[in-house]
């Protein structure tokens, strides 16, 4: 059996590739850096980097190659050979890798102490490492130096420095034959026979060398050179050398070398005894002008590629995230066609669904994938005077018309925008209705254009219900045209277990990402397909929904009348309620000035995609610039919404008599407790609890009737005044930047707002925690006494009591906040909720709830059953519509 | 018979217990601490009465300000079971704390009062069940600063720091952690291997000042299901980048729940040639940030590991708490560690991905 022979690349050496030391002496680093992917493609398994050239700084040079080798996933898979005749640049090569490289070299050179110190810094850095024949006599280049240098050095690394013997390469000097000078010829052979010995005498170590220097006497004769390096390790690696550095692609096979070159090459490598009355050199000499300039056996792997089809070569590109050809392929391929648009629905699609396929198979990284649509933008740039110019001509027919938004209560459209760039490239006309639509909006805009299909956005999980309402609102306002959902947190589950079974009059279809868009929307756009495609889909929809219920199944409830008995029991015997300072509603208008103390920054940055507790998320390693920008133009423009009130601050608050009667609240116009003045409804946890743990209802933290007069607070804020004509003004102005900056604002005012009135709750207003001091970070923990759930939430989430929270406080005429039909507050920057005060109050999630809870609730609100199950659709412990089906049959 | 009251008894100790069975590590300290309600004032202590600033959220520093409740987490989770407890130091280099605007002194006194409460907390326990030694881990948690990843998304060249910066700030708390009278450093949740790197070369240089030499266990992070850490590697290109320091123990934490980080630690317990160790998250948060996992799931899915021969130490990272590690324990009682199983030699390298010669 052969022995594995590992290729190290040369290309990304100065010493030994003249165009890589132009591109890095002119700093192009980028184009160094497709060198160093050049050769990994071409199959280099571990990455030669050295920068020993007398116009760098070479140091420098290597920490910065070696810095933007990391950022490249598809080179940085391989490990590092730093390279280097000065320590110091080895050194600072070593604390640039993360993996384990090899170091290359060190040596005798200067003294044992030195060789001693140079290993024992390269095992802590945890780096193997060549060690070059060489002492300070000098560079070994007899078979008996080879060796005695190498099995001393081997002695010291095993006994002395505790090397592991296996993490230890050799370099026994490879120098050139062939150069007239009769002491060199023996050269190969000198490498070739220590090899053999050096295997022998120090197990585990591997030897390795610099292949090049035997051809050197050959430079400029480039085919015959790679003729020398075939034979020369073939009888190299036969005796054990298991490394070289070679440039992989180049390589010719032994067996195929022309039968007159190789033997002419054996005899100079072997240094036989000469067959003609000239040297061997002399005769290889001669014969080398015969096979210069012939390249028939000459393979360049590292652009292999470029032989294949266009089709195949911008798919490569696209999977590789290469952009230096894809101008010329995306030429090549636009005159192939008929039309521009045919080269993004052909050529750029292809290559996009299968670097799709590939992410989705985990076998591609995100940052892949981003230099992918780099890629993909780059060609579509291309394309675009074409079109342009295609569609003065006569008006661009369009294939479709989608109607897209990121739903209410989501502020994130970057995945969005992308879909509706790689759509529009594709000749569908994209109404984009923009961020934190609600869903009436939604419905309105898509009758008024008349668009062929809705697809929905969103990052953040309340996104999720916000989409199984569309469904449901398309469902009950009579759609039928397909619904798609994509964005972060969806995926094909939830799709299907909640989103299309609310949506039985059309279609809906999970898009896993944008370069799946296309397919899924032409599909369903085409007469032929649209059936076969909408009925694999329900099919495969179905299958989805009984395997999760077959994990659900677990999952049993208690019965309500049981979990009632297990209620969180507060002993109200000798508990004192706190009385509010008055009784019934009073609005608020704080200066936005009051508020900005009380923003909790952090879900700010989470509405920008960057994820992380603020303030330190601003020394984030990889988010912090961009979360330090960002928090930097949000407090340049913070302290002009402020200065130039942008928003306006409007809340009302209100408190009054309450007991809890069962799970319901009763609140009473005053002190007398007489007369009720509203009941609000709340829903209890039916989870299997352990021993000892309560299933809680919000009921639970009122004192029941005949229990002591207790009380209830409820309160609507809004900081969304005159948001949407400054978001209006900074779209108009393209400034898409500014315009989300502007809502993500008004959103933390808001919920600042929310805040500071909760805190004037607690200390003044209420006044049961008179002594609370005013810190920000408590707030934000919540640990203070007292809770404010708002309806619609996990504590109660039914929105609806939202409607009797607003007629309490009158809150419309006091705030000028409106909800929609779905409860959602109109402004959308707006909080709303209710007020408890018993210290042992707290927050919690109903979770789902079973079906004999849900008509004890349909009963108490004076509902029908149906319409409690849609108002409590995401908590169902149970799918209404096969309880529905099964009372019909 | 070892004598336990010098740190040399110990390590033959722990190595000795950790051939005869799965040693367990300790659980989460975040949600401890979190439970316990702290305010600003308890982060402050006297100590840091006039800090300007915010404190809170500051969790290393209530080894100055409330040593008490370290002290007694190190009670409740030796008490649990834990044969090993880490020391309140997760992040304490003069990185992390650069946060809270504290210096080399301060530092230098969470790490080394940190490690000597863990210390007196353990030493409490040996003379109480002296048949049961309790061991100290040398807490050494990640940077909010990475060596492999750009901090520039225009400029992929980019770094925050150096290795030279982030190596002296792993050395000092190491060499604070030493004296204060740790048993074991734990180089945890590494998100960056060049990071670790730094780390073990401080701790390998502190030999050289006449330090004793203490076993190292490398805990790195998959941060999701592509398998990889942070950084890009594969967990056998991590291993392989970071058994220079012939550690005492390798494996994962955090980040995942046990389910889903079995692969990864049956693939290390297939490659190292050493003890492997696992802390998984109790499940992966719920849509509250909230850990749902209950201690005898924990200690269910983790039997299983044991059972299965893959693991050599068990502890719980998020969400776990000292119910959850007394599951773990009672659960795994009896199991039989995995054995290290012989590799043969060859030069193994990493990039992002391992490389063999064989």
């Amino acid at each position: 059996m052969r022995p594995v022979f590992v290729n190290i690349g040369e290309r990304t050496n100065v010493t030994g590739s003249a165009k890589f030391k132009k591109l890095v002496v002119e700093g192009d680093y980028p184009a160094a850096l497709s060198v160093a992917r050049q050769q990994v493609e071409a199959g280099a398994q571990v990455i030669d980097v050295n920068m020993d050239e007398g116009l760098l700084d070479s140091k420098q040079a290597m920490i910065t190659f070696l810095n933007l080798m990391a950022a490249e996933p598809d080179i940085a898979r391989a490990p590092v050979m730093i390279d280097s005749s000065k320590w110091e640049v080895i050194e600072a090569g070593l604390k640039c890798v993360q993996g384990k490289a090899i170091v290359n070299s060190i040596s005798m050179k200067e003294g044992e102490a030195k060789f001693i110190e140079q290993a024992k810094l390269c095992l802590r850095y945890g780096a193997a490492v060549v060690v070059m024949a060489f002492d300070e006599v000098g560079q070994a280049d007899t078979a008996a130096r080879k060796i005695e240098i190498c099995e001393k050095a081997y002695r010291i690394l095993v006994d002395k420095v505790g090397f592991p013997p296996e993490d230890i390469i050799f370099d026994p000097n490879i120098f050139a034959v062939a150069t007239g000078i009769e002491e060199h010829d023996n050269y190969a052979v000198d490498f070739i026979e220590a090899t053999r010995e050096i295997k022998k005498r120090c197990p585990y170590a591997r030897v390795s060398g610099g292949v090049s220097n035997v051809s050197f006497s050959f430079r400029g004769n480039e085919p015959v050179r790679r003729a020398i390096h075939s034979v020369f390790l073939y009888h190299a690696i036969e005796a054990g050398m298991d490394m070289g550095i070679v440039n992989a692609g180049d390589l010719p096979v032994y067996d195929t070398l022309d039968a007159e070159l190789r033997e002419a090459v054996e005899d100079v490598i072997l240094n036989r005894p000469q067959r003609t009355n000239v040297s061997n050199t002399e005769r290889l000499v001669d014969m080398a002008p015969r096979y210069k300039g012939d390249k028939s056996q000459v393979q360049t792997a590292n652009l292999e590629w470029r032989k294949g089809s266009v089709n195949e070569r911008i798919t490569h590109a696209l999977v590789n995230g290469i952009t230096d050809y894809i101008d010329q392929d995306t030429e090549e391929a636009r005159l192939s066609v008929e039309r521009p648009l045919h080269v993004i629905e052909g050529h750029l699609m292809d290559g996009m669904n299968v670097v799709g396929d590939l992410f989705g198979s985990g076998k591609m990284f995100l940052p892949q994938v981003v230099k992918s649509a780099r890629v993909m933008k780059q060609a579509v740039a291309w394309l675009e005077p074409f079109m342009e110019a295609e569609k003065a001509g006569k008006p661009r027919e369009q294939a479709g018309r989608i109607l897209m938004a990121t739903v209410k209560g989501d502020v994130h459209d970057i995945g969005k925008n992308i879909v509706g760039v790689v759509l529009q490239c594709n000749n569908y006309e994209v109404i984009d209705l923009g961020v934190m639509v609600p869903a009436d909006r939604i419905l309105e805009e898509a009758r008024k254009h008349n668009v062929d299909m809705i697809g929905l956005s969103g990052l953040i999980t309340p996104s999720l219900d916000e989409m199984v309402f569309v469904a449901s609102e398309m469902e009950r306002q009579g759609f039928t045209m397909p619904l798609l959902i994509g964005g972060a947190t969806t995926s094909r589950t939830h799709t299907a277990v909640k989103i299309e079974p609310a949506y039985h009059k059309g279609s809906t279809t999970y898009v896993l990402d944008a370069s799946r868009a296309v397919g899924v929307v032409s599909g369903l756009l085409s007469a032929s397909e649209r059936d076969r495609l909408q009925a694999e889909t329900r099919a495969e929809y179905v299958r989805i929904r009984e395997q999760y219920a077959r994990g659900q199944t677990a999952k049993a409830r208690t019965k309500i009348a049981d979990a009632r008995k297990r209620k969180f029991d507060i002993d109200w015997n000798g508990y004192a309620p706190p009385k509010p300072s008055f009784i019934g509603a009073r609005a608020f208008e704080p200066s936005l000035e009051e508020l900005v103390p009380f923003i909790d920054w952090s879900p700010f940055f989470a509405s920008w995609e960057l994820i992380g507790r603020f303030p330190q998320i601003l020394e984030d390693d990889v988010v912090g610039e961009a979360a330090t920008d960002l928090y930097r133009d949000a407090r340049e423009m913070l302290d002009k919404v402020v200065a130039e009130k942008w928003f306006g601050a409007k809340g009302v608050v209100g408190f009054w008599p309450a007991q809890a009667d069962g799970d319901d609240i009763v609140l009473y116009t005053d002190e007398s407790r007489s007369t009720e003045l509203a009941r609000l409804f709340t829903l209890r946890q039916q989870m299997d609890k352990s021993e000892g743990k309560a299933n809680l209802a919000l009921a639970d933290f009122v004192a029941p009737i005949g229990q002591g007069g207790d009380y209830m607070g409820g309160f609507a804020v809004t900081a969304g005044h005159g948001e949407d004509e400054i978001v209006k003004r900074f779209k108009e102005a393209g400034d898409d930047y500014s315009a989300i900056m502007a809502s993500a604002l008004a959103d933390r005012l808001a919920e600042a707002f929310a805040e500071w009135l909760h805190y004037k709750a607690r200390v003044e207003l209420w006044g049961y925690a008179k002594d609370e001091r005013e810190d920000i970070d408590i707030m934000i923990a919540e640990k203070y006494r007292g809770i404010r759930p708002a309806p619609g939430y996990p504590a109660q989430p039914d929105h609806t009591e939202k409607g009797t929270l607003f007629k309490l406080l009158d809150a419309e005429a006091a705030t000028g906040m409106i909800l929609t039909e779905s409860y959602a507050m109109s402004p959308g920057a707006a909080v709303s909720g209710f007020y408890f005060s018993h210290p042992q109050s707290h927050y919690f999630g109903v979770g789902k709830v079973d079906l004999d809870q849900v008509e004890d609730y349909a009963r108490r609100k004076g509902w029908d059953l149906a319409k409690a199950e849609k108002w409590l659709s995401p908590i169902l412990n149970y799918d209404p519509g096969a309880r529905a089906r099964g009372e019909a049959a | 018979m070892t004598d336990l009251t010098t740190r040399a008894g110990r390590i033959a100790a722990l190595k000795a217990a950790a051939k005869e069975r799965i040693l367990i590590l300790d659980g989460s300290w975040g949600v401890m601490f979190q439970k316990r309600k702290l305010a600003e004032a308890d982060y402050r202590a006297e100590r840091f009465a006039d800090y300007d600033g915010q404190m809170k959220g500051n969790n290393d520093i209530l080894c100055l300000t409330r040593p008490d409740i370290v002290a007694d987490l190190h009670h409740q989770y030796y008490a649990a079971g834990a044969d090993i407890s880490e020391t309140n130091t997760f992040s304490g280099t003069t990185i992390a704390q650069a946060d809270y605007r504290l210096g080399s002194d301060v530092v230098r006194d969470i790490n080394f009062e940190g490690a000597r409460i863990a210390r007196s907390v353990a030493d409490e326990w040996l003379a109480k069940e002296p048949e049961k030694p309790r061991f100290v881990a040398g807490s050494i948690g990640p940077l909010n600063v990475m060596l492999s990843m750009s901090s520039d998304v225009n400029d992929p060249g980019a770094r925050k720091v150096t290795f030279d910066q982030v190596y002296q700030a792993y050395r000092e708390q190491a060499a604070a952690l030493h004296d204060g009278g740790v048993d074991l450093f734990l180089i945890e949740t590494i998100t960056d291997t060049l990071n670790c790197k730094a780390a073990i070369k401080a701790i390998m240089d502190l030999v050289d000042e006449g330090y004793e030499e203490l076993p190292i266990w490398i805990s790195g992070t998959i941060t999701d299901r592509s398998g990889r850490t942070l950084s890009g590697q594969t967990a056998e290109a991590f291993w392989n980048s970071i058994k220079h320091c012939k550690p005492f123990a390798v494996g994962f934490n955090c980040a995942l729940g046990a389910d889903l980080m079995r692969p990864h630690i049956a693939e290390m317990a297939r490659i190292a040639d050493t003890l492997v160790a696992a802390y998984p998250n109790a499940g992966l948060p719920n849509a509250m940030g909230e850990y749902d996992e209950e201690p005898h799931q924990t200690g269910h899915q983790l039997h299983e590991w044991a059972k299965d021969g893959i693991v050599n130490i068990l502890g719980g990272c998020c969400g776990t708490t000292p119910d959850h590690i007394k599951h773990v324990a009672d659960e795994v009682r009896g199991v039989k560690p995995r054995a290290i199983p012989e590799r043969p030699k060859a030069m193994r390298l990493a990039g992002l991905e391992p490389f063999e010669l064989a």
